[in-house]
């Protein structure tokens, strides 16, 4: 094995006791709300992107419009663009062909990684060594998802798995908090989709999430001279 | 609750999450040289998208409103998020946060209340 690759690989060891459970709760998120096998292992190969994976489950699962299932999708995946632009300079060199290979294992944790790596050994093959981090996060998710569909038809519902879905985003949500205009956006974004629980068509969560980036863009403002 | 959709209509929503998703990959990776930069304000506007979306996604699922203060306080999901919060905070650990939360949970739900 090329030698970049596979110290790509073990970096991704500790990424996987997050990313295994990670993809478990998917598969089980996804028998809760209907879905096969198929469109569950599916899902993760087409969208590859957990937090968004389950919000739209959980709204198909309420049979919420499709537009409001994919716009806030969407909106989750945003972050995604900061990503691409952050990590481009250090593929500017490669083919498109391999950039557009390299965009889909995009993920929070092949980005972190890779980027620390890129800038700490700057003789590494850039690609070899992140197509084997992002690869073996990527099989870890898929495997996990397929198993989770399978173990959690067998889970008993008072157990209430689901509920460590909200505990992940507390997870994410809590170390990006960490200056005044971040605090804001949170506190504001969550008061303002549990205010707006009762709005139709499920867009409390979009109307909240607006609410507190306008909040904390004014923080922003404000702070600045 | 299991969806109202057929499956013809479910792969049509992963089949359009999934190319929206990879666009947004793609994006600059692909469209702009290494040399181009996004501008300081895009970067302020997404640097502030991770925190609404997920607060926006976690409260509603913890937080229930009732008629009462009180009954809204002591609820075995606030309770449990607020235990997943202090551990997330000092460690910044999914699977430490996801573990705190459930025990919380499952030990007010069986055992306490």
């Amino acid at each position: 094995m090329h030698e970049d690759l596979y110290a790509g690989l073990r970096d991704s060891l500790p990424f996987h006791l997050g990313g295994i459970p990670y993809g478990l709760i998917t598969g089980i998120a996804a028998v809760e709300a209907g879905l096969t096998l198929g469109q569950a292992v599916g899902m993760s190969v087409i969208v590859f992107a957990g937090a968004s994976q389950l919000a739209a489950m959980e709204l198909l699962a309420e049979t919420a419009p499709l537009a409001v299932v994919v716009g806030t999708a969407a909106i989750i995946n945003v972050r995604l663009i900061m990503y691409s632009a952050s990590i481009a300079p250090y593929f500017a060199r490669q083919s498109r062909r391999v950039r557009a290979a390299a965009a889909y294992f995009l993920t929070d944790q092949a980005y972190a990684m890779s980027v620390m790596e890129f800038d700490s050994d700057r003789s590494r093959d850039r690609f070899r060594y992140y197509l084997g981090l992002g690869g073996a996060i990527w099989a870890t998710y898929v495997l996990a998802t397929g198993v989770g569909v399978v173990v959690g038809a067998n889970v008993p519902p008072e157990l209430e798995l689901s509920f460590t879905v909200p505990l992940i985003f507390l997870a994410l949500l809590v170390p990006v908090m960490k200056d005044r205009s971040t605090i804001t956006t949170g506190a504001v974004g969550g008061v303002g989709a549990l205010v707006g629980a009762a709005a139709p068509l499920n867009l409390g969560l979009l109307l909240g999430a607006l609410a507190g980036i306008t909040a904390g863009l004014a923080v922003d403002a404000w702070g600045s001279p | 609750m299991t969806t109202g959709y057929a499956p013809i209509t479910i792969w049509a929503v992963l089949a359009t999450i999934g190319a929206v998703t990879y666009g947004f990959r793609l994006s600059f990776l692909y469209v702009f040289g290494g040399n181009d930069t996004i501008g300081d304000r895009t970067e302020r506007v997404l640097r502030l998208v991770p925190p609404a979306v997920l607060a926006a996604l976690a409260i509603p699922a913890i937080v229930t409103v009732r008629p009462s203060v009180s009954a809204t306080v002591l609820d075995e999901r606030l309770l449990a998020g607020v235990a997943a919060v202090a551990v997330a905070w000092r460690t910044e650990d999914i699977l430490a946060t996801i573990a705190t939360g459930m025990a919380v949970l499952w030990i007010l739900r069986f055992l306490v209340l």
